[in-house]
């Protein structure tokens, strides 16, 4: 089992492969649907203008990101009403919905990983081959046991989000997950896809 | 009449935290079934570690809780709209005790109510009113990225060489679940239904996820198709978290409904491996679990 820790050099990237088991320790931020669409929005398309927090919050998570990790999760949090956050539950969420953003989102930020569960298609593989970046799959459903990898939640943004959409900053130790797109152009999502393509049309062929 | 509100909060705890056994047995087959060393393997034994943990923390096994589904089926006397009002409660004290995540987001504005209560579907409440002194409600709980991969067909499809018979419908179910890949959280339990409406149709295809994973279908011929599925999802190849493997389902439920002459739908509802769903029954006053 491989550790890893954020922030990722380009030399621990380009040594990670399709089907490495791996532990990851340090901060990542967590982010999916409105995340991504805010980022890409008011940022990176810039179709959107900045309001209330949106240019403070961009300072502030930019030095995280940067050779850093986004999660794709929406957690379960306790402490809610008292501000001490606690991670109850946190698996991953799928990620394929940001599939239309991610790779201008890791282009921007310089995102060096992203975790989530069933994979990605062809532009962030693109862009995990330009980052360079790798994408984690985490077991999804997992949700207790990856909770208790999280050490701390240091901060919130974008809690008006709700509490699965808001970017949670947690740091984490050994926090589990599978390479399953990586730096060199593989992806085990790809390959699954199309061999079991293959099955379908010969078991569809039988009948 | 009793006050609900304690043991339906209990129900949402149970259903949240405690995997049922029959689904945690199917886990523990399907683990037997992969390879040491491969991923799949590595996923299903991480997925039973995860199980036991959420007993024991009584914290959710999946941080998805769903939209919450209650099946309530009771006996002559009882207010279904007190019953209403008792079940909205235990949801927002579940989601204040952390055994639910805030998931009820309005469509239009995208604010999340912060405790669950949406609209008069969110939860979603099925009420029947049942012969004998029994008060029986099932919890389903049932995450997103399952519910995402569902699949309705109209029948014939051309494309998948599916005409209006169970040979068509075993061509789409099997189309749905090579779609699916491992984005439902695979290994996955398959609840389809043959006709109804296009509403109707989902419904029952969800319905006929209480059914128990190890029990058959009293009529033979879909009870042969159920067997049939299960086999050849599995022969796809998709395998647990779509990582590769011999378990992509873990079993598969087939109910039908009456349909227009005109129409043939088949909806596929696809469950998680975190197959959330729990009963609780009220007789004499006394509360029991299962």
């Amino acid at each position: 089992m491989q550790q890893v820790s954020i922030p990722i050099s380009d030399e621990a990237i380009h040594s990670l492969k399709v089907g490495d088991p791996v532990l990851l320790s340090g901060t990542m931020v967590t982010g999916r649907d409105a995340a991504h669409k805010w980022m890409v929005e008011t940022f990176i398309k810039a179709t959107r203008t900045p309001i209330d927090d949106d240019q403070q919050v961009y300072q502030e998570i930019k030095p995280l990101l940067d050779g850093g990790v986004i999660y794709h999760c929406g957690p379960v949090v306790s402490g809610l009403d008292s501000q001490e956050y606690k991670f109850v539950a946190a698996g991953p969420t799928t990620s394929t919905r940001e599939e239309p953003y991610q790779g201008d989102v890791m282009r921007h930020f310089n995102i060096k990983g992203v975790i989530g569960k069933g994979g990605m298609g062809a532009k962030t593989l693109a862009a995990c081959q330009e980052v360079p970046g790798v994408y984690f799959h985490a077991v999804g459903g997992a949700a207790s046991l990856i909770a208790q990898s999280v050490l701390e939640v240091t901060t919130v943004y974008k809690l008006d989000f709700g509490v699965p959409e808001a970017m949670w900053v947690i740091r984490v130790e050994d926090f589990p997950a599978v390479v399953t797109m990586d730096a060199h152009g593989s992806s085990l999502h790809a390959e699954i896809e199309s061999e079991s393509r293959s099955a379908l049309e010969g078991l569809l062929a039988e009948s | 009449m009793q006050d609900l509100t304690e043991p339906i909060l209990e129900l949402i705890r149970l259903t949240a935290t405690n995997l049922p056994p029959d689904v945690e047995e199917g886990l523990r087959d399907a683990l037997q079934q992969e390879e040491p060393g491969f991923a799949a393997r590595g996923a299903l034994e991480t997925i039973l570690k995860n199980v036991d943990m959420a007993r024991e923390n009584s914290t959710p096994i999946c941080q998805d809780t769903g939209t919450p589904i209650f099946y309530v089926n009771y006996p002559e006397g009882w207010s279904t709209r007190r019953m209403r009002e008792q079940i909205k409660s235990a949801v927002a004290q579940a989601t204040d005790k952390s055994y639910l995540r805030p998931n009820a987001v309005d469509s239009i504005s995208g604010v999340n109510s912060g405790d669950n209560i949406g609209d008069e579907h969110f939860p979603t409440i099925h009420f029947e009113e049942i012969e004998g002194d029994e008060l029986q409600i099932d919890l389903m709980l049932k995450g997103g990225g399952c519910e995402n991969v569902g699949a309705q067909y109209s029948l014939p499809n051309s494309e998948l060489g599916a005409g209006r018979d169970l040979a068509g419908v075993r061509n789409v179910a099997l189309d749905a679940v090579q779609k699916a890949q491992g984005k439902g959280c695979a290994p996955g339990i398959l609840g389809i239904a043959i006709g109804g409406d296009r509403g109707s149709s989902f419904v029952a295809s969800k319905e006929v996820l209480l059914r128990q994973l190890d029990d058959s279908n009293p009529n033979p011929e879909m009870n042969d198709l159920e067997q049939q599925l299960t086999e050849e999802s599995n022969q796809l190849g998709i395998g647990p978290m779509g990582f590769g493997g011999k378990t992509t389902v873990l079993g598969t439920k087939i109910t039908s409904k009456h349909r227009l002459p005109a129409s043939y739908f088949v909806s596929v509802s696809y469950m998680c491996w975190a197959y959330r769903r729990r009963q609780m029954v009220v007789k004499n006053d006394q509360v029991s679990y299962q």
